[in-house]
């Protein structure tokens, strides 16, 4: 029998109580235990990105994580991020850029570019290539989904037509 | 073997050190080693599972009379960012900056870094060269002892140190680099993120009218685990950073490691990077 541990924590601004398998990871709590199906499993062990929350504010990928190390703290998937602002804009810049195909990365990367965009309110290509070199896509070719964050971080100066050709 | 029995997540040092008396303990900080390698059932749980992420003494980043200690559950992000490691630490920076990917340095902590003992850890290079320490506790009888051990001694092979199954590693203790002091790491790989090294070099010392004193160089994936390249040093301690200079110490640094041929790369190829590089590196350094 494998061991269960019951742990209490906030998730997407709601406080949830769950016994999980304590060698359980937090993208297998999210999706088979409390059923919130969009954070992904692209490789499960830290190289797509496709699996990315924020927890206490930070991205991480939740195929690395134990389950149990939720206790306590305050998780945030992409079920839970269009309900912010931020998040909201992000959605609307992926839209308005095609940054999405068969939108298997975007959960991943939506999570990964807010947390770049709480970090450095307007980046410039450069540095949101950077902050997304650890989320995979296999069908953009990137492009798009870099254009989507500068536009988002310069949401009110930037057209989307004027980030496309920034460098 | 034992099977997994229990999950602790102990609030004080205490605690956790009173767990690992009997060392049937596996400690699990950032889980970033720990869960792949788990999963992938490279290793295997002890009885209890421990969670040291609630112990209040092993975080953060503070000067302490002329050493900076980084708590052991220091992200590599949190270290990267840190005013006092960007002040004077630049080649441990230089080493965050290369790891793996944010998401990855969002969780990964040092202290995992340093009993993970990978030979290509990259924050492993930079401590060895700024003759960082690890900060050890342990409950031998019932009160907590705690102490220190210097890095270049702590790493036996490939995923092995010094450390006991009853030992906790609490933090690193880095000496507050005089003025001076020069520090540089290089890290080199086939693509910018999310890769392995397949070389590591650090180099370090007082920097004086061109001569290089209190010389550390040591290097990472060359050897089953990171190492002080001595030899190297000897060639440069006290010498004028001349072009006769870097050369002979490239060359010793070519001769003296022994690295083997993986699917990163090739022996032959790695004694080539070493040499360009410490040569490139030392270039840098000398220009300083
Ligand atoms: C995709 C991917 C890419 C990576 N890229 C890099 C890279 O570029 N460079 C690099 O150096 N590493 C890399 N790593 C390895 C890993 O992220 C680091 O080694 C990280 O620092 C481990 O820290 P952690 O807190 O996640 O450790 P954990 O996984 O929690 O622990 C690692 C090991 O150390 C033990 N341990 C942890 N903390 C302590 C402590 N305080 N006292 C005693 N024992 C302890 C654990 O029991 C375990 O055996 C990568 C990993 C992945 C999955
Ligand atoms: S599923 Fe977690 S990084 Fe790929
Ligand atoms: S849109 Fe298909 S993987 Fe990115």
């Amino acid at each position: 029998m494998s061991l269960k541990h019951e742990i209490e924590f906030t998730l997407n601004g709601v406080k949830r109580k769950l016994a999980v398998d304590v060698t359980m990871n937090a993208l297998d709590m999210l999706r088979e235990v409390v059923g919130l199906t969009g954070t992904k499993y692209g490789c499960g062990e830290g190289e797509c990105g496709a699996c990315t929350i924020q927890v206490d504010g930070v991205s991480l990928n939740s195929c690395l994580m134990f389950a149990v190390d939720c206790a306590g703290r305050n998780v945030t998937t992409v079920e839970g991020l269009t309900d912010q602002p931020r998040g909201e804009a992000l959605r609307e810049s992926f839209v308005e850029h095609g940054a999405v195909q068969c939108g298997f990365c975007t959960p991943g990367m939506m999570m990964q570019a807010d947390h770049l965009l709480a970090k450095h309110e307007h980046p410039d290509a450069a540095c949101v290539k950077r902050g997304l070199e650890g989320n995979l896509c296999r069908c953009t070719g990137y492009k798009k989904i870099v254009d989507a964050v500068v536009a988002c971080g310069g949401r009110d100066s930037v057209t989307p037509a004027q980030a496309g050709v920034q460098k | 073997m034992t099977e997994l029995k229990r999950y602790y997540a102990p609030t004080s040092l205490d605690q956790a050190v009173e767990c690992l008396k009997g060392g049937n303990v596996t400690i699990l900080a950032g889980g970033t080693d720990l869960t792949p390698q788990s999963q992938a059932g490279r290793i295997k749980f002890r009885e209890t599972l421990m969670n040291i992420r609630h112990i209040p003494q092993m975080s953060g980043i503070t000067l302490e009379g002329k050493e900076i200690r980084i708590g052991a559950l220091a992200t590599i992000t949190e270290i990267m960012e840190h005013p006092l490691v960007r002040e004077h630490l630049p080649a441990l920076v230089e080493a965050c900056d290369h790891f793996a990917s944010d998401q990855i340095r969002n969780a990964g902590t040092i202290g995992g870094n340093i009993c993970n003992a990978s030979p290509a850890g990259d924050t492993l290079v930079p401590l060895l060269v700024l003759d960082a320490c690890v900060e050890l506790a342990s409950m031998p009888e019932t009160k907590l002892y705690r102490h220190c051990m210097p890095i270049s001694t702590f790493f036996t092979g490939s995923g092995k140190t010094r450390k006991s199954l009853c030992e906790l590693v609490t933090g690193v203790r880095i000496p507050v680099p005089a003025a001076g002091h020069v520090s540089r790491f290089y890290k080199h790989g086939t693509r910018p993120a999310l890769d392995i090294s397949t070389i590591s070099i650090g180099v370090a010392g007082n920097l004086k009218d061109g001569v290089l004193s209190n010389v550390r160089v040591a290097f990472g994936a060359v050897a089953p685990t990171p190492l002080r390249a001595t030899a190297t040093e000897s060639a440069l301690e006290g010498r004028h950073l001349d072009a006769a200079t870097i050369e002979a110490a490239a060359v010793a640094a070519r001769d003296e490691v022994n690295p083997i041929d993986d699917v990163r790369a090739t022996a032959w190829y790695r004694k080539e990077m070493i040499h360009n590089m410490t040569k490139r590196m030392l270039e840098n350094v000398a220009q300083a």
